[in-house]
């Protein structure tokens, strides 16, 4: 993993290569990643992979013009090579009205995030783990599929007006699926300490979903009452957090455009972007070093702050808020660390209270149908079962949903305690299980 | 490049392992994009690494560096070894890997004019003058143009005796914009979405696309799809172009014939298939008109999915997949190719880099030409014609999808009517292709690249191709999820 030092004495070869070539700053960021994962299917490990790898990007600034070149390779000779690259490129660029000068340096606050038992997990070890898993799997009459991975990531940005910022962290990671012949469980965690995740746990909670979904009644679509485990939630609400973007609102492709400050969701929905938060990870810094600020994203329903880089903040007259992404890009900027603020009630206390409905345990393959009304489409997967009477009353097949996240977050009854949710369709995000009116099935699938 | 792929396989084959390979990857890349005027992405890369897979007691183990000093090289090939020992604690059969004739090769894709000799400022005007031709048309909110070349070369060495050095050279180039009115937003791409057409191929490939000829047409569709009738909800024809035709070939073809998923060994993620083995040489996949193949080499085409070898050195090949609206084959790789009796894999192993493993991966999954002309494709009392893909979606098993496309016009008797604008369709993946009625020939097939593709953990993302001509189905579902 790079150390400071190390970053310190690149940069140098870096800058002093930029200034030859006659650019006023340059800026570099730097990432190194060690990441392991074991995959297993079928009650075997079939996949298990180990990569190690580093890579710089230099960003050489002259006038209004940028560009960027990055390379693994950090010899003296490459390094100089990469900034010859981007000088070129620049070189070749009409100048860009909108371009700053470099950001200064700003405070930015160190965030513990690694784990040094989580960093000296080895294959071995998760070998164990799986092993545990596919031991319940057997007791059950299973089959378990899933993934054990241990990653460790070292970001830093360093420019040549001073801002220097360095981040590092582990982050493990546990899915498991439990099949049996007619349905399947599913359940992931994540988190910075390995000893804060439970892979048997995780397993457990899959299987009783296998069990519970077993041969699944076919039930018409239309519109439900849907319980959302958080996992949901985090996959089908986080398709609308790119959208919470200054740039985006200036380029009026974000679906808050003209709904800023309005009563676009229900009074029940808070929700904050906060990288400080203790159950986030992801840097305290964005992609030109500006210190990431806890934004107020929608307060009581309403939207009330985006992300901003600088130079889209400076056109409209504002601070930037620490959300940009590495320049030059085409996006501007982007929130990382999404908080929904809950509830108290428990997922059981919301199947309880329901007479009738659908209780979802993650869902796939969501994509966007309208961007403004902001419909969403997807399936529902390894889990959908009938709620009648405040019971589980059989699995049923999947459904297909078109539905809009504005009347979604609209329709909410309950919500749960939030929790470091993860999902395979957004970023790992804070958010509750949610209990939804009117939500709208439209299809139903073969299985 | 061969002397350190030639140390690492040796010092893997020195831990003890029965097979090892070894790829050692240097790629580059040019990244230009435009927006409203302005130069949005400017940027370049460069990286070189190496991958070493081994078998060690029927387990694989892998591990990737970018650390290619010696001892580098020598931890990364210790680490391999070191994971299919722990991989062989929890395994159930040994792996067996089909036999195949170790090659030595050297091929290079044929490229026409390199497109990193074309310098910067010439690649960069041509995207503004696309993007300046988009923002004439009044009403034009947002205007973008991109263009990405990568160069890539991989020497794949084996314990075998397998010696390939490989060189591809994909270039991929588009533009798209938005209008934004009336509480909607709308967009048109050209000559596709996902960042436009993408292929095994060089400038030549921009200079066909004539970004700025068609730039004027692509914004006015842009406006008038915010004036346009909603495209109703029924059931009905439907004619898809080439572009969208290729993609549900990628989704509801490419995909459940992955023999992996068949297998059970993407449960996890991307989910499995509804071709279980059971339904070889038995599932009437589609209508007698549908041939499909998964086809790698260069007689296909310039794809994205287009190689002399695949990354464990099995040489490029043509494998039916529909023949005659029979289901007759799926992709394989050597460790599964024996699950099918088969004597050899089929050649579809790739990897997105030299830090990840090859897994099963689409190469080129086309729809071959039909008999039809243009005109009798579209010789139907009432159809929608779509085009453009906007949304794509598909479960997990790959049988219920839901597409949606930028833009539609209503046919009648054979002629474009008025235009539609939120166009979706969706159904069952074999009702679907079961009620193509009409395929045009082969001067309307176009070689799609979809860049996009995920699969695996960590996640893969893949460049596939998909050659297709546009099509006339009966009996779809047309235009839900607009009735939310």
């Amino acid at each position: 993993m790079l150390t400071q030092p190390e970053c310190q004495r690149i940069f140098d070869i870096a800058w002093k290569a930029a200034r030859s070539l006659g650019a006023d700053d340059v800026e570099l960021l730097f990432h190194s990643n060690e990441e392991s994962l074991t995959r297993f299917a079928n009650n075997a490990i079939h996949q298990n992979v180990s990569e190690r790898g580093t890579g710089i990007s230099v960003r050489p600034q002259a006038g209004l013009r940028t560009a960027r070149a990055e390379t693994n390779r950090l010899d003296a000779a490459s390094i100089a090579a990469a900034v010859e690259t981007a000088m070129a490129i620049l070189r070749s660029r009409d100048e860009a009205p909108s371009l700053l000068p470099m950001a200064g340096p700003a405070p930015v606050p160190v965030i513990a995030r690694f784990s040094q038992r989580t960093a000296a997990i080895t294959p071995l070890q998760r070998a164990e783990a799986v092993r545990d898993v596919v031991a319940i799997a057997r007791s059950a009459g299973q089959t378990a599929a899933g993934a054990f991975s241990v990653n460790q990531t070292a970001d830093a940005l360093i420019n040549s007006r001073g801002v220097h910022c360095h981040h590092e962290q582990t982050l493990a990671t546990f899915s498991v699926t439990m099949m049996e012949e007619s349905s399947s469980g599913w359940a992931k965690g994540s988190a910075v300490d390995i000893g804060d995740l439970d892979p048997a746990a995780l397993a457990a909670d899959a299987s009783r979903r296998a069990v519970l979904s077993r041969n699944p009644r076919e039930i018409d679509p239309g519109r439900y009452t849907v319980i959302l485990e958080p996992a949901a939630v985090l996959d089908l609400a986080g398709q609308m957090f790119p959208d919470f973007s200054g740039t985006a609102i200036e380029d009026q492709r974000s679906f808050l455009t003209d709904r800023m400050n309005q009563q676009v969701f229900g009074s029940n929905i808070t929700i904050t972007d906060d990288a400080g938060h203790p159950l986030q990870s992801g840097t305290p810094f964005d992609g030109e070093g500006v210190p990431r600020r806890t934004l107020q994203l929608v307060d009581s329903g309403v939207p009330r702050e985006v992300g901003w880089s600088r130079s889209a903040a400076a056109r409209h007259g504002l601070d930037p808020t620490g959300h940009g992404l590495p320049l030059p890009n085409d996006i501007g900027d982007a929130v990382m660390n999404v908080v929904i603020a809950g509830g108290s009630h428990t997922v059981d206390q919301m199947i309880r209270e329901t007479k009738r409905g659908i209780w979802v345990t993650r869902f796939w393959y969501i994509r966007e149908v309208d961007p403004y009304a902001k419909v969403m489409t997807g399936m529902t997967r390894d889990g959908t079962f009938l709620i009648e009477d405040g019971e589980v009353a059989c699995g049923i097949r999947n459904f297909r949903f078109n539905q809009s996240l504005v009347e979604m977050l609209n329709n909410v009854e309950a919500l749960g305690s939030p929790v470091r949710a993860s999902g395979e369709e957004y970023m790992d995000m804070v958010v509750p299980a949610m209990k939804i009116n009117g939500f709208n099935f439209t299809e139903v699938t073969r299985f | 490049m061969k002397d350190t792929a030639l140390r690492a396989l040796d010092l893997a084959v020195r831990t003890g392992v029965s097979y090892a390979d070894v790829r050692l990857v240097s790629a580059r890349d040019r990244i230009l994009s435009t927006k409203n005027g302005q130069i949005a992405q400017a940027s370049a890369s460069e990286s070189l690494g190496l991958g070493i897979r081994v078998l060690k007691s029927g387990a694989w183990g892998f591990a990737a560096t970018d650390d290619l000093s010696a001892a580098g090289i020598e931890a990364c090939a210790k680490r391999a070894e070191g994971i299919a020992t722990a991989s062989a604690a929890v395994m159930c059969q040994p792996v067996h890997l089909a036999a195949e004739p170790p090659a030595r090769a050297v091929w290079i894709s044929p490229c026409g004019v390199d497109p990193f000799a074309i310098p910067v400022d010439q690649q960069v005007a041509l995207l503004l003058a696309a993007d300046a031709e988009l923002r004439r048309e009044k009403g034009i909110t947002l205007a973008e143009a991109s263009l990405e070349i990568v160069r890539t070369r991989q020497i794949f060495l084996s314990s075998e005796g397998a010696d390939i050095d490989q060189t591809r050279t994909t270039t991929g180039c588009g533009m798209w914009c938005h209008a934004f009115g009336d509480n909607e937003i709308q967009k048109r791409s050209y000559p596709n979405s996902f960042g436009g057409q993408h292929q095994l191929r060089g400038w030549d490939l921009v200079e066909d696309i004539r970004l700025v000829e068609n730039a004027p047409r692509v914004a006015s569709e842009c406006v008038a799809l915010l004036s346009a009738d909603q495209c109703p909800e029924t059931e009905g024809s439907l004619i898809l172009d080439s572009s969208q035709l290729a993609l549900q070939i990628h989704e509801s073809i490419g995909h459940p014939i992955e023999l992996d998923r068949v297998l059970g060994t993407e449960a996890n993620y991307a989910g499995l298939s509804f071709l279980t083995l059971d339904q070889l040489n038995t599932l009437r996949y589609g209508s007698p008109i549908v041939n499909a193949v998964c086809d790698a080499t260069p007689a296909h085409g310039p794809g994205l999915g287009t190689f002399a070898f695949d990354d464990e050195g099995v040489a490029a090949q043509r494998t039916p997949i529909i023949r005659d609206g029979q289901f007759v084959g799926y992709m394989s790789s050597r460790e599964t190719a024996g699950v099918l009796g088969q004597q050899r894999s089929n050649g579809t192993m790739r990897a997105s880099g030299w830090h990840r493993l090859p897994l099963i991966r689409m190469t080129n999954v086309s729809l071959e030409p039909g008999e039809s002309t243009l005109e009798q494709v579209f010789d139907a009392e009432h159809a929608i014609y779509m085009e453009t893909n906007r949304s794509w979606s598909i479960d997990d098993r790959r049988y219920n999808f839901q597409f949606g496309c930028e833009i539609a016009w209503e046919i009648r008797d054979g002629r474009h009517v008025r235009m539609l604008k939120n166009p979706t369709y969706g159904g069952i993946t074999t009702e679907f292709w079961n009620n193509c009625q009409a395929i045009a020939n082969r001067d309307h097939w176009t070689l799609w690249g979809t860049p996009n593709c995920g699969k695996g953990q960590p996640e893969q993302v893949m460049g596939t191709g998909h050659g297709a001509s546009p099509a006339r189905f009966s009996r779809v579902r047309i235009g839900g999820g607009y009735g939310c």
